[in-house]
């Protein structure tokens, strides 16, 4: 093993000396976390806009590609969120390996039963819900953004959202991996939503209940208001 | 009681190691889990085998010595208990209990039931102590310390590094340990002073023998000493202060 003594590299720039560390990684992961939970809100948002029918989710995505015009030219906005987002997504995706990678090295299994006290199901399968979202979120954009067969519906057509969303939740298949997979992000939320105060330092006791019920709350919104909406196409309220 | 206990034996380090087992007859309900390995020992010296190698010291839950794993939970199933203070009473007659000593790739198994904690020794070294000029002692009552900072701060100092937190840890990550120890010295008047250079040297060593923190909290759940985790974010936080601010003093 190395010596106890650790010198801090004075010829490395602070954020990379940061993110070398675990602590460091953990703290990224929950940063990046705050900007997917704030994107992923949002979108559950935009989402229920299908609900007012009439083309209004249509319109509200052509605003979104219209965002700050004409401050900026059309999509410039959009792409400098998309940026962050694949930004934050790459950031959360690196750091979550690296760790797991260290907690491989660290860990030795027991030969005997394992009995744990308070560890949630949530929380001791964030690599597998997280890689399994990670997974359907390609397919999702493949599906409803790109349009890429045979992930997107028959007559999936640009711009035409509301109709592609239908079209590709009336495939029962679909609407049922679009349920799992919204069930298992609202899993890894429950535990990140409150993870993440305890990685980023924000965990005065005071606030211990509240942290709690702030993680349980973000998950059911966000379960709730997503799988809302392959019911309504299964039950033909929508379409 | 008469209990069946399967324990983990393992002549050295390189040994492979393999549950043994054991019936022990005639236990009374008010001996300790430790007493009852002693009566084991005495039992299986007599018989020529060689004894189960375990920890202990104080047995008064206070050296943190004599951790081990007990059917699948660290110090057994009684909360807020280090295993020499867990008694017989709480398992039932007839009962099969497993023994494993704790796993981490930190922690190197010497023998059956004990392991190698020096890695918890590197950590202390990096920065568990404060650095005063030796001589005549000042005066304690001229350094005003709040009630509420010197309660908290005596609840990290209660850890007694028995290693509980790395056993029960899916990743084996020793921050419950670390926080305790960074927290009562950074707490206090005399620990502040190098607040921040304590902090990232004692989570780097951390880092060189054991995992990254998921928050999973059984290491709180775990801890005899019922140390809570919120040690951890203080500890997180101050991290974050000395790599991104560059604070060194309180």
């Amino acid at each position: 093993m190395t010596s106890s003594s650790v010198s801090t590299s004075k010829n490395r720039s602070w954020p990379l000396e940061f993110y070398r560390s675990a602590v460091g990684k953990k703290w990224v992961m929950g940063i990046t976390g705050i900007a997917l939970l704030a994107f992923v809100l949002g979108h559950m948002i935009g989402n229920l806009k299908v609900y007012l029918g009439d083309g209004q989710l249509d319109s509200y995505a052509h605003f979104l590609r219209e965002l700050l015009y004409p401050l900026l030219p059309k999509t410039v906005t959009l792409w400098i969120f998309r940026t962050g987002l694949v930004a934050a997504f790459l950031l959360h995706i690196h750091a979550a390996a690296s760790l797991t990678l260290l907690n491989r090295r660290a860990n030795v299994a027991y030969e005997g039963p394992r009995d744990y006290a308070v560890a949630t199901y949530a929380s001791r399968t964030m690599r597998w819900s997280g890689v399994i979202v990670a997974v359907f979120l390609l397919w999702h954009l493949a599906d409803l953004t790109w349009g890429v067969t045979p992930m997107a519906p028959q007559g999936w057509e640009a711009g035409a959202v509301e109709a592609n969303l239908i079209g590709s939740l009336s495939r029962g298949g679909v609407a049922l991996l679009y349920i799992v997979a919204n069930l298992l992000l609202g899993i890894h939320i429950y535990h990140g939503a409150w993870s993440l105060f305890q990685s980023l330092g924000w965990a005065h006791p005071s606030y211990h209940r509240l942290r709690r019920w702030f993680a349980q709350a973000f998950a059911g919104v966000i379960v709730i208001g997503n799988v809302s909406i392959p019911l309504a196409v299964w039950a033909g309220w929508l379409g | 009681m008469n209990i069946t206990l399967r324990v983990w034996r393992q002549a050295g380090p390189s040994d492979q190691g393999r549950f043994e087992t054991y019936r022990v007859s005639d236990i009374s309900a008010e001996m300790s889990f430790l007493e009852m390995l002693d009566v084991l020992n005495e039992r299986l010296t007599l018989e020529d085998v060689e004894p189960i190698a375990f920890d202990s010291d104080c047995r008064e839950g206070i050296c943190g010595t004599c951790g081990v794993m007990i059917n699948g939970r660290a110090h057994g199933p009684q909360a807020a208990t280090a295993t020499c203070q867990l008694h017989m009473r709480s398992f039932s007659d007839g009962d099969t209990i497993t023994v494993e000593p704790w796993r981490a790739a930190a922690f190197e198994i010497i023998r059956d039931l004990m392991v190698d904690r020096a890695a918890f020794d590197r950590i202390i070294e990096a920065g568990g102590f404060i650095t005063v000029a030796t001589g005549a002692a000042p005066e304690a009552n001229l350094t005003p310390v709040p009630k509420d900072t010197s309660e908290t701060a005596f609840d990290a100092a209660a850890c007694i590094g028995c290693g509980a937190c790395v056993a029960v840890c899916p990743n084996s990550a020793a921050q419950l340990f670390t926080a305790a120890k960074i927290s009562h010295l950074n707490l206090l008047p005399q620990g502040s002073a190098e607040r921040y250079s304590r902090t990232e040297r004692m989570v780097d060593t951390m880092e060189q023998f054991f995992g990254s923190c998921t928050n999973h909290g059984e290491c709180e759940a775990a801890c005899p000493k019922e140390i809570s985790i919120d040690f951890i974010a203080m500890m997180n936080r101050d991290y974050v202060k000395a790599k991104i601010q560059k604070r060194r003093g309180g």
